[in-house]
């Protein structure tokens, strides 16, 4: 793993330039993964905040290449990137190593994306997709997608007289793209810069497709002040909310465990999505809450002690 | 020396798309173009040719994948029919205007519902205006040769193109056709030099960003332009094509249109079928005549005004049905052209062999009587003609 003294002396790939909101976690990531990853990489992204806020025409963020083309092709564009790859290498017109990540938001991954995803996952391209969650539909003004936690308020499951936000839970991601017999998936978030680069660099070392799943809070999205981005995401992974964990040829890994798990308030509270949740009447959707994180985490915890 | 060999239409764009060897094909198999892309894989599992081939899970991977392979330098191709290219769609606007060279067979088929299979060019036409060069072929000797001109146009345009045949009509019959020798193709087609790569780490480049209100229409202006400019380059790779090899397809063709007083215009295989009702009609003495046209993007308005200006009567055929409550969308496109011209024919619009119902030169030869009784009133038919619906 490259330490903070090495990572600080690289090349920044994603640059100044941008035009995220203050506080968005989604560039916190990309910033991170792409100075794990280094100079000689490929990159594809599909519609989405990064797009909007990296590639304003005439301007670029980005100091490696990248590519745009639709919302739902994140994974078919760096398979045909790859495979362009290994097709004028083989004719010796390239003759440098090349990685290449795709990006795609939880929208473009977990939903619109999937489909894609999940085929180029199977026919085995080399790639790394990270995937920059940040709940929802961020882009187009908060819509809830299928990685939107329970109960959270968003513009398509507003917490209303009735309902109170989004009824169903959250997908899980990381465990459907182990199903497809990787050879290492992840799950990690932007405050454990140190978990992250070490996992970015872990899957760009394999020959094969790979995923990484990082929680990036978003602002507007969830509803806190700009300047707790790095708060909140370590308190979801010390709520248990958000377990930092990877998958490695067939074996799990806990990469962190809080020594006394927080409550899931604490991480609720501080945004404005769950803002509903702590009136009197809705008391029993915090223990509900509660009671999915706990039951995925001792899931999460079987899967670690059965695969160790 | 000539080689004649035996194949279907599908067989034949295989055959040609092996010849061309493109770095990338990506594909997803939809009938009637499967068989283009069953051959092709067997090609590559046999070593005949050393292409990246993707088995993706869509059509709309298919064409994603050969966009982002384009824009990595290296020549990609797919084939596709019908719901296929439909699930394309958006993604072919972003080929063309990414001005991306891929070449991509069509094998016309209808668009559901009902589910249908046979052959129409309700795909091909529904992607009119998505900015990629479309060139109809009436015969798989046709197919082959453009198909191989196709890789020259493409890149010398940058601009994609898409080559069709009629679904089983052309797709699964065999015909004779005369191929080239591997190396004539690959001479022909040249080796590809692209502009830029994103494969070029040291370089790097963004491609595909946003533009906002201040440059977009500047952008699809380019696309536009180079579409306009896209029409000589067919012309001179074709006319190369014919000198070379002695093969010569003209944007727009006819057959006995000389002293025509009535004529008939058709896109791909039904052109064959007219020449054989203009032959009877012409034993009987009858000034019959038709047009083939085949570049229908770009649309070649200039030859359609000096091919057709003089024609007294013009039927349109077209096999698809815009549902525009007026015409076809061949027949729309000739009438805007000819509409400012003083000397100008009058004009039917018929539409036939929807989801793959046969023509036959008889009902082709009803439509030739008709059209000379316009002539006689001296008034364009008012209504849509639909030819062999029950």
């Amino acid at each position: 793993m490259a330490s903070l003294k090495e990572l600080v002396k690289r090349k920044e790939l994603f640059s100044y330039g941008h035009r995220a909101c203050a506080g968005c976690g989604e560039v916190l990531a990309v910033r991170q993964v792409l100075l794990a990853a280094g100079e000689n990489v490929a990159c594809a992204m599909p519609t989405g905040c990064l797009e909007i806020v990296s590639t304003i025409y005439p301007h670029t963020a980005w100091q490696v290449p990248i590519f745009h083309s639709a919302f739902e092709n994140a994974a078919a564009t760096i398979a045909g990137m790859e495979s362009a790859y290994r097709a004028l290498k083989r004719r010796g017109k390239i003759t440098k190593e090349i990685k290449f990540i795709a990006f795609g938001g939880d929208g473009g991954t977990y939903d619109i994306g999937f489909q894609a995803l999940s085929g180029a996952i199977e026919r085995r391209h080399r790639f790394l997709y990270v995937c920059t969650d940040n709940q929802a539909y961020m882009n187009t003004g908060i819509q809830r997608s299928s990685a939107t936690p329970s109960f959270a308020d968003t513009t398509t499951s507003p917490a209303g007289k009735k309902l109170p936000g989004k009824l169903q839970p959250r997908k899980d991601i990381v465990e459907i793209v182990i199903a497809h017999d990787v050879p290492y998936a992840a799950q990690t978030t932007v405050a454990f810069w140190n978990d992250l680069v070490t996992k970015v660099e872990k899957a760009l070392s394999y020959d094969g497709p790979t995923f990484i799943n990082i929680l990036v809070p978003c602002p507007l999205g969830w509803v806190y002040p700009t300047d707790r981005t790095i708060e909140i995401s370590r308190l979801a992974v010390e709520t248990n909310f958000w377990p930092l964990y990877e998958y490695e040829n067939g074996v799990y890994r806990l990469n962190y465990e809080p020594k006394e798990r927080k409550p899931i308030e604490e991480w609720l509270k501080m945004q404005g999505r769950f803002r509903h949740l702590f009136l009197p009447e809705n008391q029993k959707l915090i223990e509900e809450f509660q009671r999915e994180v706990d039951e995925r985490f001792a899931r999460l915890k079987r899967r670690v002690a059965m695969s160790g | 020396m000539k080689k004649i060999v035996a194949k279907t239409g599908n067989e034949a764009l295989a055959f040609a798309m092996k010849q061309i060897a493109p770095d990338v094909v990506a594909a997803y198999p939809i009938t009637p173009s499967t068989e283009v892309v069953y051959t092709f894989s067997s090609f590559v599992a046999d070593g005949e040719v050393d292409t990246e081939f993707v088995a993706v899970e869509s059509e709309h991977s298919a064409i994603s994948a050969c966009i982002a392979a384009a824009a990595c330098g290296a020549r990609a191709m797919t084939a596709t029919a019908s719901q296929g290219l439909a699930l394309m769609h958006e993604m072919l606007f972003i080929a063309s205007a990414l001005r991306l060279p891929i070449v991509m067979a069509v094998v016309n088929r209808t668009l559901s519902a009902p589910l249908n299979i046979h052959c129409d060019h309700s795909d091909s036409l529904a992607s009119r205006d998505s900015g990629w060069i479309q060139l109809f072929c009436a015969n798989s000797q046709e197919a082959y040769d453009t198909l191989i001109q196709a890789v020259r146009i493409a890149e010398e345009c940058y601009l994609p193109v898409m080559v069709t045949i009629d679904g089983f009509i052309l797709s699964h019959c065999m015909e004779r056709i005369e191929v080239l020798s591997d190396e004539e193709v690959k001479d022909f087609i040249k080796e590809f030099k692209p502009n830029y790569s994103l494969l070029d780490v040291d370089n790097p480049i963004t491609v595909g960003p946003a533009c906002l209100p201040d440059s977009y229409f500047e952008h699809k202006r380019a696309v536009a332009e180079a579409m306009r400019e896209s029409l000589p380059v067919i012309e001179k790779v074709s006319r190369e094509f014919g000198e070379r090899f002695g093969r010569y397809y003209d944007i727009m063709e006819g057959y006995e249109t000389k002293d025509c007083e009535v004529a008939i215009i058709a896109m791909g295989s039904t052109y064959e079928t007219a020449t054989v009702a203009v032959d009877n009609l012409r034993e009987k003495g009858e000034k019959v005549g038709v047009f083939k046209l085949k570049t229908f993007r770009p649309f070649p308005h200039q030859k359609i005004l000096k091919e057709l200006r003089e024609i007294p009567v013009l039927g349109v055929l077209d096999r698809a049905e815009p549902l525009s409550s007026y015409g076809g969308i061949l027949y729309t496109e000739i009438r805007a052209v000819l509409a400012d011209e003083k000397k100008k024919p009058l004009t039917a619009s018929y539409i036939y062999g929807l989801g793959g119902r046969e023509i036959t030169p008889e009902e082709i030869e009803e439509v030739f009587e008709e059209l000379f009784l316009i002539k006689e009133k001296g008034k364009s038919k008012e209504e849509v003609g639909y030819i062999g619906v029950k």
